[in-house]
C-alpha cells in the first residue's frame, strides 16, 4: 500500500505599515523591549482601537496579487484567549468574513505548472513576544504586539514537500513584488505552519493531519514535511494511527518532535469586534489597489522566455525580486540586449552584490550605464574583457560608459594600420611560433596571439588580431 | 457666604465671572461640603483635595470669562472613566491600586473647559448593578432616603449631585446606568446618543452599549455640560463625525405642536402604580404645553432585557479578560506557575455579580451556543431598533418611565439578580437601539422621586432638552430637595 501525501499550509506575513494596525506606535524591528508601545499595545483598561487604513489596504493589496476576491464588506473579530504575550487576552482578527477569498497562484514543479488554491487571507494583529531568561523568570516584549498581519489559507492542495516548497517560495516572490512586506523568514516577516496527512492513492477522503511549526526557514519547510511523510507512512503500514497532533521541527535533527496532542478544538469564542465598526470597501477602492499592483513574476517570466527569448533559468533568477526584474526591464529599455543584460545580471552583478553584501539599489549602477556598457561591448569598441573593468568602475563610481572607455583609454585597438605593425613585430621575434604553425601545429596560434594582447595591454580586437594574424602567417 | 451646593452651572457661572467668587472659593467650600455630607451618602471613592484647588489656583489666574461656561465649576468623575494620576478602580477589588498615565477623552475635554475634577465616585464594580452595591469600596446611600440605594450603576455620580456635594458629575450607562439613579434621587441624567461622545478611557464593560453621559440638577446645567463632552474623537472608532450643536440653543420652553409617543409597553406589568400615575401626569403636562401625545407601540421592547444580558455579558466576558494580573491590577500572592496567575487573580480580584456575568457572557459565546444565544440576540436587537425607527418617522420624543419603580432599600435586591436586572427593563432598548435617552424629576411616589424617560432619535439630544426643559418649566418637582440640601425650606 502506498500513500498520498496531503499539505496545506498557512503562512503568516508581517504587512511593513509605519505605525500598527490599531494604535499609532511605530511597527517596526529592532528597538529596545516594549519601546515601540503605547497604553493601547499594553492593553490598558479603557483604550479603544483605531484601524489603521493603510494596513487595510496593504492587505487587499496582497489579497489581489494572490487573485482573491475581496470582501466589500466586512469587519473584525476578537480571538479570545490568555496568554502574557497577548495583553487584551483577545486577538482583533477576521473569522468569517476575511478580507479576500478565494483565490489562486500558480507554482511549477519539475517543469509542470500546478493551480494551488487559497482560501483565504485574512487581517490580523500579531501578538508580542515571551522571552524566557534565567532563573524562572520569564520576559514580555509588546513592541510586535499590534504589527498588522494577513494570514494567508491554502487549500490542502499541495502534494508533496517540493510542492510546497514552490508554493511558500511564490507566496514569498508575489507579496515580495507588492512591496507590502519584507518577507523575509529568518527574521519572521513571514511564518509557516504546515498541515500534513497520508491517504491511500485513490481515497478522496483526507487522512488525520498533524501540524508542524517552527519552521523557521523555507529549507526547514521542506525538510520538515519530508520527515513527516515518512514518518506517518511508517506509522500508517505498521498498523498504527495518526494523532491529530501539533509537531515542532528541529533543526538540529532534521526531525519533527511531539509539542501536543489536540483534543478537541480550542474555543476561541469568536465574535464581531465591537470597537470597530464594519467597514465597506467599493469597486472604486479595490480598482484603485488592483492598478497600483506591479506585474507579478510568473506573468513576467513567461514574458521573459516568450518573447524575449530568455532561457527558463535567466527567468526565474532575474524575477527573484522586483528590484532585478524592473533593473532588467529598465535595461533593455535603453536599448541593451536582453541576453547580455541577463548574463551580466546574474554573472558580474551578482557576484558583486554577494561579495559586497549589498543590495542593488545600493550601488550606482543604473540600467543606462549597464545598458551603454553592454552596446560598447556589441558594437565593439571594448572588448569583454575590458568590459569588466568599465563595470567596476560604474558599479562603485557610476558614470556613463562610453565616458569612463575614453577617460580611460580602454578602447579596443581594431585599427589593422595600427595593429599590423604589432603584430608583424611579435613574428619576427618569435620565429620558432611560426615555424611550428608552418609544421601544423596550431596551438602556435593561441600562444602568438596571447603575445599580441600582451604587447596591446589586451587593447586590441580579439577578432581582428586573429584574422591578421592568420592573414599574416600566411604570407610567410 | 451663602451656600454654593445648591445653585445651578449658570449661578455659579455669573459668581465666578462677576469675581463674587473665585475658583479656589468655590473648590474649597465643594470640598467642604463633601466632608460635612459624605458620611450620609458615601458617594465618593476618592477624593483630590490638594490637586483640584492647584487647578482652581491656576484657574483663577487665568481668570473666568463669559465665553467659558464651566470655568471654575467643580465635577465628579465616575471611578470607572480614567484619570490621569488619579486613582481609577471602577470600584473593583481588581483596579483598587490602579493609578493610571493617561486620561479618558471626556477628561482632556473637562480640562480643556477648565473645570475641576473634585474626585472619583462610586459605582457598581465594573459598572454592573442597578443600585452601587455591588461596589468592592462601599454603600453609597440615595440623597432623599439613605435606607435606600442611589440606583445604578452610577449610583454614587447620582448621589453626589442630589445632595449638593458637587454640581455635576459625569456617568455611564450601559443598559440605563445614567438615568435609573439620576431618577431614584431626582436629578436629570442623560446618556447621549452611542458616538456623540467619546468612550476611549471609559473602562469598557460592553463596547457596543457603553456611554458616557453628563448628570445634574438642571435640564440647561445639563445641556451645557453635554456641551463641553461631545464630539469626534479620533481615538474612538466609534465616536460619531456628527456636528455638535449648542444643547442649550432650543430650551425656550416652547414645545408647541412637538409630537410626543407614548409606548404602552412602557406602562405595562412591572411598573409601580405610583410610577405610572406620575408619566401619566407628566403626559397631561405635555399635552397642556401644546404638545401632542399619542400612544404607540414597541413591540420587542420585552425581549430587551434578555438580549441586553447576552450582548452585555458576552462582550464583557471579553472586555474584561485583560485583568489578568500580569500588568496592572489585582495579582494573587497565591501562584505558583501561569495558570495560578490567571485564575487565582480574577477569582480573588472580581466580585459575584462580575463573576455572574463573564460567565453569561462566556457561555453565550462558547461553540454551541453562540448561535442560540449571541447571534439571536443580535437579530432581536435589530427587531427593537426598528420598532423605535417606526415610532421616530412620526414623533418627535418617546417618553415613559425611566425606572419601574422608585428607589428600593438598600440590601433588598442584591441577592435577586433577576429583580435587579428588571429595573432596567425601560433603560435597556435606548442602549440596545443606540438612542439617546435622559431622565428628569417628574414627581414623587412613597416619597421618593420619580423620573420621566425623554427618548429621541439618533443625535436629536437638542430636540428633548427642548421638551426637558419646557416640562422642568411647567412642573416644580426639581424645585424640591432632599433634607439634606435643605429641604424644602
Amino acid at each position: 500500500m502506498n500513500f498520498e501525501t496531503v499539505i496545506g499550509l498557512e503562512v503568516h506575513v508581517e504587512l511593513k505599515t509605519n505605525s500598527k494596525i490599531f494604535s499609532p506606535a511605530p511597527a517596526h524591528f529592532g528597538a529596545e523591549p516594549n519601546s515601540n508601545t503605547n497604553v493601547i499595545d499594553w492593553g490598558y483598561p479603557g483604550v479603544l482601537p483605531v484601524m489603521n487604513k493603510q494596513a487595510l489596504e496593504f492587505g487587499m493589496k496582497a489579497a489581489l496579487a494572490l487573485n482573491c476576491e475581496i470582501s466589500k464588506d466586512t469587519h473584525f473579530d476578537r480571538k479570545n484567549y490568555f496568554y502574557p504575550d497577548n495583553p487584551k487576552a483577545y486577538q482583533i482578527s477576521q473569522f468569517d468574513q476575511p478580507i479576500g477569498h478565494d483565490g489562486w497562484i500558480d507554482i511549477e514543479v519539475e517543469g509542470k505548472t500546478k493551480r494551488i488554491r487559497i482560501e483565504r487571507v485574512h487581517l490580523e494583529e500579531d501578538a508580542g513576544k515571551n522571552i524566557h531568561g534565567d532563573g524562572g523568570y520569564s520576559y514580555v516584549d509588546l513592541n510586535r504586539q499590534g504589527t498588522p498581519l494577513i494570514e494567508i489559507v491554502s487549500e490542502a492542495d499541495m502534494r508533496s514537500p517540493e510542492e510546497a516548497y514552490a508554493y511558500l517560495e511564490a507566496i514569498r516572490s508575489i507579496i515580495l513584488f507588492t512591496g507590502v512586506s519584507d518577507v523575509k523568514m529568518e527574521e519572521g516577516s513571514m511564518r509557516c505552519d504546515a498541515n500534513i496527512s497520508l491517504r491511500p492513492y485513490g481515497q478522496e477522503e483526507f487522512g488525520t493531519k498533524a501540524e508542524l511549526k517552527n519552521l523557521n526557514s523555507m529549507s526547514f519547510v521542506k525538510k520538515g514535511l519530508a520527515f513527516e511523510e515518512k514518518r506517518q507512512a511508517k506509522v500508517l503500514l505498521s498498523g498504527g494511527e495518526i494523532q491529530q497532533e501539533t509537531r515542532r521541527f528541529d533543526e538540529t535533527t532534521n526531525k519533527t518532535l511531539l509539542m501536543r496532542v489536540k483534543e478537541g478544538s480550542s474555543d476561541y469564542r469568536y465574535f464581531p469586534e465591537p470597537d470597530v465598526p464594519r467597514f465597506a470597501i467599493d469597486d472604486e477602492w479595490i480598482e484603485r489597489v488592483r492598478h497600483s499592483l506591479p506585474e507579478m513574476p510568473a506573468s513576467r517570466r513567461a514574458r521573459y522566455i516568450k518573447e524575449l527569448g530568455l532561457p527558463e533559468y535567466d527567468a526565474m533568477v532575474l524575477t527573484l525580486t522586483k528590484e532585478m526584474s524592473d533593473f532588467f526591464e529598465a535595461a533593455l529599455n535603453e536599448g541593451a540586449d536582453a541576453k547580455q543584460v541577463s548574463n551580466w545580471l546574474m554573472g558580474e552583478v551578482s557576484a558583486y552584490l554577494n561579495s559586497e553584501k549589498i543590495e542593488l539599489p545600493d550601488t550606482k549602477l543604473t540600467p543606462a550605464n549597464l545598458a551603454g556598457m553592454i552596446t560598447l561591448v556589441a558594437d565593439g569598441t571594448i572588448s569583454s574583457k575590458i568590459a569588466k573593468k568599465v563595470f567596476k568602475e560604474l558599479i562603485e563610481n557610476g558614470g556613463d560608459a562610453k565616458e569612463v572607455v575614453e577617460s580611460k583609454g580602454l578602447v579596443q585597438l581594431s585599427d589593422p594600420s595600427q595593429l599590423l605593425p604589432i603584430i608583424n613585430e611579435v613574428l619576427d621575434n618569435n620565429q620558432q611560433s611560426v615555424d611550428d604553425f608552418k609544421n601544423g601545429k596550431d596551438r602556435a596560434v593561441g600562444f602568438l596571439v596571447g603575445q599580441i594582447m600582451k604587447a596591446t595591454k589586451g587593447q586590441a580586437n580579439p577578432g581582428v588580431v586573429n584574422k591578421l594574424l592568420q592573414e599574416e602567417l600566411a604570407k610567410r | 457666604m451663602e451656600k454654593l451646593y445648591d445653585k445651578s452651572l449658570t449661578e455659579l457661572h455669573d459668581l465666578l465671572v462677576s469675581k463674587e467668587i473665585t475658583a479656589t472659593d468655590l473648590t474649597h467650600a465643594t470640598l467642604n461640603r463633601i466632608k460635612e455630607t459624605e458620611k450620609d451618602v458615601d458617594s465618593f471613592i476618592t477624593i483630590r483635595e490638594e490637586k483640584a484647588l492647584e487647578l482652581a489656583k491656576a484657574i483663577d489666574l487665568k481668570g473666568i470669562t463669559e465665553s467659558n461656561p464651566l470655568a471654575g465649576i467643580p465635577i465628579g468623575i465616575k471611578d470607572n472613566i480614567v484619570t490621569k494620576d488619579i486613582l481609577t478602580t471602577a470600584a473593583s477589588k481588581m483596579l483598587h491600586n490602579f493609578n493610571p498615565i493617561y486620561d479618558a477623552t471626556v477628561m482632556d475635554k473637562v480640562y480643556q473647559a477648565d473645570m475641576i475634577p473634585v474626585g472619583k465616585l462610586n459605582m457598581d464594580e465594573f459598572a454592573m448593578g442597578a443600585s452601587t452595591e455591588t461596589s468592592y469600596f462601599k454603600k453609597t446611600k440615595n440623597a432623599w432616603d439613605h435606607t435606600k440605594v442611589p440606583g445604578g450603576s452610577s449610583g454614587g455620580s447620582a448621589a453626589a449631585v442630589a445632595a449638593g456635594q458637587i454640581p455635576v458629575s459625569l456617568g455611564s450607562d450601559t443598559g440605563g446606568s445614567i438615568r435609573q439613579p439620576a431618577s431614584f434621587n431626582g436629578i436629570v441624567g442623560m446618556k447621549p446618543t452611542y458616538g456623540r461622545v467619546s468612550r476611549f478611557g471609559l473602562i469598557a464593560f460592553s463596547s457596543s452599549l457603553d456611554q458616557i453621559g453628563p448628570m445634574t440638577r438642571n435640564v440647561q446645567d445639563n445641556a451645557l455640560a453635554l456641551n463641553a463632552i461631545s464630539g469626534f474623537d479620533e481615538k474612538d472608532g466609534t465616536s460619531a463625525g456628527a456636528s455638535v450643536p449648542d444643547f442649550t440653543a432650543g430650551l425656550t420652553g416652547d414645545i408647541k405642536g412637538m409630537k410626543v409617543a407614548l409606548p404602552k409597553e412602557y406602562l405595562g406589568e412591572g411598573v409601580d402604580a405610583g410610577v405610572k400615575e406620575a408619566v401619566l401626569k407628566a403626559a397631561e403636562t405635555f399635552k397642556a404645553l401644546g404638545a401632542t401625545v399619542e400612544e404607540v407601540s414597541l413591540p420587542h421592547s420585552k425581549y430587551g432585557v434578555a438580549v441586553y444580558y447576552i450582548i452585555a455579558s458576552s462582550e464583557a466576558s471579553s472586555n474584561l479578560q485583560r485583568f489578568d494580573g500580569i500588568r496592572y491590577g489585582y495579582r494573587s500572592e497565591n501562584v505558583k506557575n501561569l495558570e495560578d496567575v490567571y485564575v487565582n487573580s480574577r477569582s480573588e480580584g472580581f466580585g459575584l455579580e462580575v463573576k455572574r456575568r463573564i460567565m453569561l457572557g462566556t457561555f453565550s459565546l462558547s461553540a454551541g451556543h453562540y448561535d442560540a444565544h449571541f447571534k439571536k440576540a443580535g437579530q432581536v436587537r435589530t427587531l427593537i431598533k426598528r420598532d423605535f425607527d417606526a415610532v421616530f418617522e412620526k414623533y418627535d420624543i418617546i417618553i415613559g418611565p425611566a425606572s419601574p419603580t422608585v428607589a428600593f432599600g438598600l440590601g433588598e435586591n442584591i441577592n435577586d439578580p433577576i429583580t435587579m436586572y428588571m429595573n432596567d427593563l425601560l433603560t435597556i432598548p435606548v442602549n440596545l437601539a443606540g438612542l439617546p435617552g435622559m431622565s428628569v424629576p417628574a414627581g414623587f411616589s412613597e416619597g421618593l422621586p420619580v423620573g420621566l424617560q425623554i427618548i429621541g432619535k439618533p443625535f436629536d439630544e437638542s430636540t428633548m432638552y427642548k421638551a426637558a426643559y419646557a416640562f422642568e418649566q411647567a412642573t416644580d418637582f426639581h424645585t424640591k430637595k432632599p433634607v439634606i440640601l435643605g429641604g424644602n425650606d
